[in-house]
């Protein structure tokens, strides 16, 4: 569907269309400015459509920069075979870091703990893998409206050269023009989806056609069920005396590390189900007053997946 | 799909495909009750909008009903505030069956203009927040006024706290009597004025039986229904971001439209270089565009090959920017280190970035009364009126006809930090006229190229550039002249600051350009550099020069022989020889 025939009035963009148009701005300003920008590729939705969006921005040229997976060794077996697959159907140039020391050591959220163990798998490993290719930008998925904290997040967020958030160095960003400037050693995240809304990125899959990973549509699949959580058995995470796996008719709002992702029960099976499963969800979480309940909720989220 | 087929779902996920995005802003003073107004918005907009799919659905809706603290959907600047952390702008959203909203939300204190400044710069509306109780405060005026400097176009008075002075109609009319009478040199475009009680809900969702006076729309009404026009004006601009090349039969040009629509077979002007062409194609992803418009990130392909980089701009001849190094801006200051005059900075303008000088402050701006107050240097949060500099054209347009070309930022060059934000003024022009300058010249606009002039007169068009030596200069333009050469002194009886413009003058007229300045202008002979290019640049050496003219004279020819600039002289072998 072309821009132009979707539009409300004449010359006039949709919400959508007017995200894309910024984003695709963003790419293409790092592309011109920073000598070796990244993709930081996760798997999930917002990759998949940043990853579209870089896509569109060089059309019909290739993407000028390549992908990085930080992988965990803990990734479901869905993800990593779409990782496989997909960003190489596109002439995507993927690579993947994973701190290999710390998985030989067996790290594991059983072991170290949630926050220890996303230290040196996630935050130790893509330093590192930045450190290793020389990486100057990095392109992550965040989203302002993940939670109240990111409200404020620059799109060119700075770090020293010790890949640290500077908060004295962050700049004022003003209409489209964005500084580049940093020194040596120094790099940049840049958040090119940070004006997109988690339903924005659900839409744009649906109206764009965007391949996602499985995992995210409803399947009969083995669980374990305890309590109100229901736990993947990928990996072979512990269990406690009795518990057995099931099939329950199920899907996962997000992707992450498969001993810290639980999935919901679910019968969405397709796009338009998830964005309505996903609307049900706000409306009950809104009559029962909850405030911010999906805020709060995002923040567990993040800390899942591993927030670059 | 046929329309039986279509679930709720999809005929919701139908509409959603035409909703527009509306971006404002919102200042206020402490306690006038922003964070709760933002917090109403936000949730009762959540409400309206998913009882929109739960109607479609016919499912039932159970609204529970008692007070709720709103302020604690935005609380997060607050506990800042008490840290005492720097306080940022905010970003947040909503959506409604009709727009999709960002708010940048900013915080209210006088010290930060620069806040307001910021989420001013990409707002189509501000809401301007005034307590009913207290009226328009110094602070109010403050709002307004950066509104009306980042031109926004639709700024909305909110009188709030309504339900506090009894909805009183004579309170709301003082309160707009008052804002008119000093808004009046401000020249905001639209302005709408609004009782609204942002705890109580009146005229924020919808109209209040309580202000039976009121005849205006709600706010989320406004919020829906203003005009949004992103077109910035009817002159096509497109800065060039990054050139998309990926095989030798395919050169594209990749860019967001600033301003104005852009169709194919347009008839297009590359700027700096003046090259014409026509729009062979408009490239997307998803297929080829008849036209693009602002701000559709695009590429477009010319027919002719012309050769561009990131930073130019194609525009339609017929309608031109500005292209000039010199031009007036209001500046806002944003660092903590005031804003110097002749210090170097870096001026970030569309895709362009070039190093600048201030070259004047002119005054500073009261943010208060908007008189003008004299001024040494610019601090922090500190607006003002400034002369700008720089080392290459740019293409530009007043920022009150164009928010995208009429705007830059300015960067610290040494701590690479954003310091500045300015927005161009309409005087450009009659500014360089007043000065004498050449900088508005169009140096190539010519149908002319570089190449057919350097054929005909057999010479590349170097400029030499001589210190204190004016005697060497025309002894000089003499021997290349008897060589055949097409040469021209500019001696420093100009002023020296138009040295560079004039060489350059010359030198894209095909000319061997022999200029000398008095002195040692470092400044003016970099900016010669910049502008003639490096490579037709020759910087001579007092040093390296023989004292006596004559043989100083001879070293140089020998230099531009030794360079192939001009042949090695054969006048004794064959010509006038007896
Ligand atoms: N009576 C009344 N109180 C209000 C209204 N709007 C805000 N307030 C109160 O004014 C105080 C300051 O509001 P807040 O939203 O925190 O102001 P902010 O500092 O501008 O964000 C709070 O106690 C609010 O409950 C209103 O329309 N009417």
């Amino acid at each position: 569907m072309s821009a132009v025939a979707e539009a409300i009035s004449p010359r006039t963009l949709t919400h959508l269309r007017a995200l894309e148009a910024e984003s695709i701005h963003i790419i293409r300003e790092v592309a011109a400015e920073f000598a070796k920008p990244v993709m930081l590729y996760s798997i999930g939705k917002d990759s998949s459509v940043m990853l579209r969006l870089a896509q569109k921005a060089f059309y019909p040229g290739p993407i000028p920069f390549p992908l990085l997976h930080i992988d965990t060794s803990f990734k479901f077996r869905e993800m990593i075979e779409f990782r496989d697959k997909y960003p190489a159907s596109i002439g995507a140039e993927l690579f993947v870091y994973r701190n290999e020391e710390a998985i030989a050591d067996g790290a594991n959220p059983y072991k170290l703990g949630t926050q220890k163990c996303c230290g040196f798998l996630k935050t130790r490993a893509l330093l590192d893998g930045l450190a290793k290719y020389g990486f100057d930008a990095a392109f992550g998925g965040a989203r302002r409206d993940e939670e109240k904290s990111r409200a404020k997040e620059r799109i060119y967020s700075f770090r020293d050269a010790y890949g640290q958030w500077d908060p004295k160095n962050q700049r004022p960003e003003l209409w489209n023009i964005y500084n580049a400037r940093i020194d040596k050693g120094e790099t940049i995240r840049v958040f090119p989806l940070s004006n997109w809304t988690e339903l924005d990125v659900w839409q744009y899959i649906h109206l764009e056609d965007i391949p996602i990973v499985p995992l995210y549509y409803a399947k009969e699949r083995p669980m374990v069920v305890r309590g109100e959580s229901l736990l993947p058995i990928e990996n072979d995470p512990p269990l406690m005396p009795g518990e057995k796996p099931q099939m329950v008719m199920s899907r996962m709002r997000s992707l992450g590390c498969t001993p810290c992702t639980g999935a919901i029960r679910s019968n969405a099976d397709t796009m338009p189900k998830i964005i309505e499963e996903l609307f049900l969800m706000r409306r009950s979480e809104r009559e029962n007053r909850i405030i911010d309940h999906d805020q709060e909720g995002s923040m567990e989220l993040k800390k899942r997946e591993g927030y670059f | 799909m046929s329309a039986g087929a279509q679930s709720a779902i999809d005929e919701f996920l139908e509409q959603e495909q035409h909703k527009e995005l509306l971006r404002f802003t919102t200042a206020g003073s402490v306690d006038d009750g922003k964070s709760t107004l933002i917090g109403r918005l936000l949730y009762d907009s959540k409400g309206v909008y998913e009882d929109q799919l739960a109607s479609v659905k016919k499912a039932s809706v159970n609204r529970s009903a008692g007070p709720i603290d709103f302020s604690l959907l935005t609380d997060g600047l607050k506990a800042e505030r008490e840290q005492g952390i720097t306080i940022d702008v905010a970003y947040r959203y909503f959506t409604t069956p009709k727009r999709k909203f960002i708010i940048a939300d900013t915080p209210g204190h006088e010290q930060y203009t620069r806040n307001m400044a910021t989420g001013a710069s990409t707002a189509q509306l501000a809401i301007v927040l005034v307590d009913a109780r207290k009226g328009v405060l110094p602070q109010s005026r403050r709002h307004a006024f950066i509104a009306s400097l980042l031109a926004i176009p639709h700024v909305v008075v909110a009188v709030n706290k309504m339900d506090l002075v009894e909805y009183s109609e004579e309170v709301f009319d003082r309160i707009c009597r008052d804002f008119r009478e000093f808004a009046r040199d401000l020249h905001l475009k639209n302005v709408y004025f609004l009782p609204i009680s942002a705890l109580e809900g009146d005229n924020v969702v919808s109209n209040s039986p309580r202000t039976p006076w009121y005849r205006g729309g709600s706010l989320l009404h406004i919020l829906e229904t203003v005009p949004i026009d992103l077109n910035f004006g009817e002159d096509m601009r497109f800065p060039v971001q990054y050139v998309v090349r990926p095989t030798l039969d395919f050169r594209g040009y990749a860019g967001q439209v600033a301003s104005g629509v852009i169709q194919r077979g347009d008839a297009v002007m590359v700027l700096p270089s003046g090259r014409t062409s026509k729009v062979k194609s408009i490239v997307t992803f998803d297929g080829n565009l008849a036209e693009a418009y602002a701000p559709q990130s695009v590429t477009v392909c010319l027919e002719d090959e012309v050769d561009i980089s990131r930073g130019d701009m194609l525009v339609k001849p017929s309608r031109m920017p500005h292209v000039s190094r010199r031009f007036e801006a209001t500046v806002v200051w944003m660092a903590s280190q005031p804003m110097n005059v002749d210090q170097p900075y870096l001026v970030k303008h569309t895709s362009h970035q070039v190093r600048a000088q201030i070259t004047r402050l002119h005054h500073r701006v009261s943010i208060d009364d908007l008189s003008k107050i004299p001024a040494e240097r610019l601090e922090l949060n500190e607006i003002g009126v400034v002369s700008v500099e720089t080392h290459r054209p740019l293409f530009f347009d007043p920022y009150t006809s164009n928010r995208t070309t009429g705007a830059f930022i300015l960067i610290d060059p040494v701590s690479n930090l954003t310091v500045g934000a300015g927005m161009i003024a309409e005087r450009a022009e009659r500014e360089d006229r007043k000065r004498g300058g050449l900088a508005g010249v169009e140096f190539e606009r010519s149908r002319l190229t570089a190449a057919e002039r350097w054929e005909r007169a057999g010479h590349r068009p170097v400029t030499i550039w001589l210190t204190a030596r004016t005697e060497v200069a025309y002894l000089l333009e003499r021997e290349l002249f008897d060589r055949g050469c097409m040469v021209h002194v500019i001696a420093d009886d100009v002023e020296s600051h138009l040295l560079p413009e004039l060489a350059k003058l010359s030198s894209a007229a095909g000319l061997i350009t022999i200029c000398t300045s008095a002195s040692d202008e470092q400044a003016e002979r970099e900016r010669a550099r910049d502008l003639v290019g490096s490579d037709q640049f020759f910087d001579i050496d007092p040093q390296s020069l023989s004292t006596k003219d004559i043989d100083a004279k001879d070293q140089i020819a020998k230099l531009l022989e030794a360079r192939g600039i001009i042949r090695p002289d054969d006048r004794g072998i064959g010509g006038d020889g007896i």
